[in-house]
């Protein structure tokens, strides 16, 4: 039972029509949540993720291929969905001229949550939240990442199986993140609740246990994070220059450099033989009078991996 | 089955009690829904009066006898007309009306007594005919009120010459619409048709303009995303839209209807019940049609537009200030899609004549299939996805 597939995808495909023609967002993805999992769907803005997410859930019409959530189908079973999943919108879509207990309250009743239920599951929730003592605030009043928290217990008062967060923590103080995954990662632990996210953000890709990349529209790669961060090529190099444009172009065209990516004001290298190369990169530098602080291995994090996941992806369409 | 109808009905509740709670909330709204009909009443009411009385009058009395005189008191007396200046002829008249000082004219004949004796006696009113209003309104009591001189003095005189005479003096019937007036307004009062003409028509306003922001304004808030992904069936929401909305309306009806009746003295003949009954059935048909507004368009915007073309038409072609009778077909089946037209008749039927269901069924029956239509139509058309 522990290996149920709960999300499933093949060949999915969202095209929408603009004046312009025809904008495929989402161009046949294919992935699979087990049960219990947290996925997280991951990718740069315009990748297609929160479209992904509105097609499996049924909100949006999609073009080709298949979509199920605990085995209904995305367009077919959208009220046996809607009834079984907790979503929480990326912008903030509770009414905001109700107060927190009136929101969890209509929300509890709209999904048919029996009084006994709502008693003793509202308060449980809102305590879950933060949130017991701003019960009668207007949800507009709340700040941003309160009223992330409320629309979290509002997703969760029907007890799902399935919770699904389109971008939660956009525009959300760091704080207030941690704090929101902390919670995201309780759900996990005692409810087990399958959480499917999508996030900007690489460094909440940390906290999923499986990952999918998503790049225009396609799936780039599915694995869990350390997996991912395994698929870069070589060994990591990362230094700060002091003369930086020209020591990027120079170290770009050097053997056995793989792939330069800037980091800031730092710039990380991946190369093949990490002792060798270190060693020429270190001369040719100084050949040129450029000056170098903080040379050192670092292992990749999933933004590196992730980065160069995608260049290699750019490179070979263009090769093609 | 059973199971599935009380799931329903606890959603219905549990959005009833949303949406009341937004429409009490939302305070400037709901007291601006409330005061303006009442204040565009007291606009209308007032506005439709003064252009029916009280008309500044030139009189050319050619004849300056007992007979003129008493036929230009008779017109003064009425309210309809005041004399404003005395002048020589016809043509000091029309050259009043051209410069605007006036905007009726009576001419009266030199020998007007004998004339009267005579039982051919004839007044020339002119009506400044670049007014509508004017002219509908001036004629009419200007024939009235000559014809209820004229039967007087013909009256006066076949009690001289006898039984035997009475036969053979030409009276004239006066002319239909004329006598339609007298019946059921027997003073000429407009107040007593306009006030629940606009009483209808200001209802038809509030009431479109109540829902046809609701279910769009839920798009651009972007709330209607957390609204979809839960279990609420299309006709749930709808219904839920429509019933705080009804309170909202029927207040307003309530407020209208006694300011009509205890301001302006409009007298109710009709059954109180059967009048609150079609209200309600009137104010549910365009809150519904609001509705199938709202569903249709994408912004408050496009709404609010629609909901103003559509009370443009409601005022021209309901029957509200034009008769629909005369209308070419096309423009009376447009007319007809506007439930104000049933609901004037049904307001004017009830209200003004106090007649019952016997001759109003076939309006009542049209407005609740409409009302059924527009409320399964905006279901129908709302958008269950976001794109």
């Amino acid at each position: 039972m522990d290996r149920e597939v709960t999300i499933e995808t093949r060949g999915l495909v969202k095209q929408f029509k603009t004046r312009s023609g025809q904008v495929t967002a989402v161009n046949g993805i294919r992935f699979k949540v087990m049960r219990g999992e947290t996925f997280g769907l991951i990718g740069p803005d315009g990748a297609g993720k929160p479209t992904t997410i509105r097609v499996i859930l049924g909100l949006l019409r999609r073009t080709a291929g298949e979509s199920t959530i605990l085995g209904y189908d995305s367009m077919r079973d959208t009220y046996a969905i809607r009834e079984r999943v907790g979503y929480i919108a990326q912008q903030f879509a509770l009414p905001p001229d109700l107060t927190v207990m009136e929101n969890m309250r209509f929300f509890a009743d709209v999904h048919g949550v029996s009084a006994e239920d709502q008693a003793r599951r509202i308060p449980e929730l809102l305590e879950f939240a933060g949130l017991s003592e701003f019960t009668t605030r207007l949800a507009r009043r709340l700040s941003g990442g309160m009223k992330k928290k409320l629309a979290l217990a509002c997703s969760l008062v029907h007890e799902p199986q399935v919770l699904v967060l389109d971008e939660p923590t956009l525009g959300v103080d760091p704080v207030s993140r941690r704090e929101f995954w902390n919670l995201l990662g309780h759900l996990r632990a005692e409810k087990k609740v399958t959480i499917f996210v999508c996030t900007p953000y690489m460094d909440e890709a940390e906290r999923c246990n499986w990952i999918g990349l998503m790049y225009a529209g396609e799936l780039i790669a599915t694995a869990p994070p350390a997996e991912i961060k395994r698929m870069v090529p070589g060994r990591l190099l990362e230094f700060t220059p002091s003369d930086f444009v020209p020591a990027w172009r120079m170290v770009e065209e050097m053997p056995g450099v793989l792939e330069v990516q800037t980091h800031g004001a730092m710039l990380h290298v991946f190369v093949d033989d990490l002792e060798r190369r270190r060693a020429e990169i270190e001369n040719a530098l100084l050949r040129k009078g450029i000056t170098y602080q903080g040379m050192r291995e670092i292992t990749p994090r999933m933004e590196e991996a992730f980065i160069s996941l995608i260049r290699r992806r750019r490179q070979k369409e263009s090769s093609n | 089955m059973g199971d599935n109808i009380s799931k329903s009905l606890k959603r219905i509740g549990a959005l009833v009690r949303k949406e009341s709670t937004q429409v009490i909330r939302d305070r400037r709204t709901l007291v601006l829904t409330l005061v303006t009909p009442i204040m565009m009443l007291f606009l209308f009411a007032y506005a439709v009066t003064l252009t029916v009385d009280h008309l500044p009058m030139a009189v050319a009395d050619m004849s300056m006898d007992t007979r003129s005189q008493a036929f230009i008191d008779a017109l003064t007396v009425s309210g309809f007309f005041d004399v404003a200046m005395h002048v020589q002829n016809e043509t000091e008249v029309i050259q009043a009306i051209d410069e605007g000082k006036v905007r009726v004219g009576v001419v009266i004949p030199p020998d007007f007594a004998a004339q009267v004796e005579r039982g051919e006696a004839q007044a020339l009113i002119i009506i400044d005919g670049s007014d509508s209003f004017t002219v509908q309104s001036g004629y009419s009591a200007a024939i009235a009120i000559a014809q209820s001189q004229s039967i007087e003095l013909l009256m006066e005189k076949a009690a001289r010459l006898g039984a035997a005479g009475l036969g053979t003096l030409p009276v004239e019937s006066p002319p239909i619409e004329t006598a339609t007036r007298v019946l059921y307004n027997p003073n000429m009062d407009g107040m007593v048709f306009a006030v629940p003409a606009i009483a209808a028509m200001l209802l038809q306003f509030v009431a479109i303009n109540l829902t046809a922001m609701s279910v769009v304004r839920e798009y651009e808030w972007g709330t209607i995303e957390q609204l979809l992904i839960t279990p609420i069936r299309p006709i749930e929401l709808m219904i839920a839209k429509i019933v705080p909305n009804i309170v909202v309306t029927v207040v307003d009806t309530a407020l209208i209807v006694l300011t009509g009746i205890y301001w302006f003295g409009v007298p109710f003949r009709g059954d109180p019940w059967l009048f609150i009954w079609l209200s309600l059935l009137f104010v549910v048909s365009g809150l519904g049609l609001g509705l199938l507004i709202s569903t249709i368009t994408r912004s408050q915007n496009e709404a609010q537009q629609i909901a103003f073309v559509l009370l443009l038409l409601a005022v021209l072609l309901t029957g509200f200030i034009y008769p629909m009778e005369p209308m070419p077909a096309g423009v009376r089946f447009v007319g007809n899609l506007i439930p104000l037209t049933y609901f004037n008749r049904i307001v004017r039927g009830v209200f003004t004549k106090g007649i019952g269901l016997t001759f109003l069924w076939q309006d009542v029956v049209v407005l609740a299939i409409y009302g059924l239509v527009v409320i399964v139509g905006a279901a129908m058309m709302f958008r269950k996805r976001l794109d």
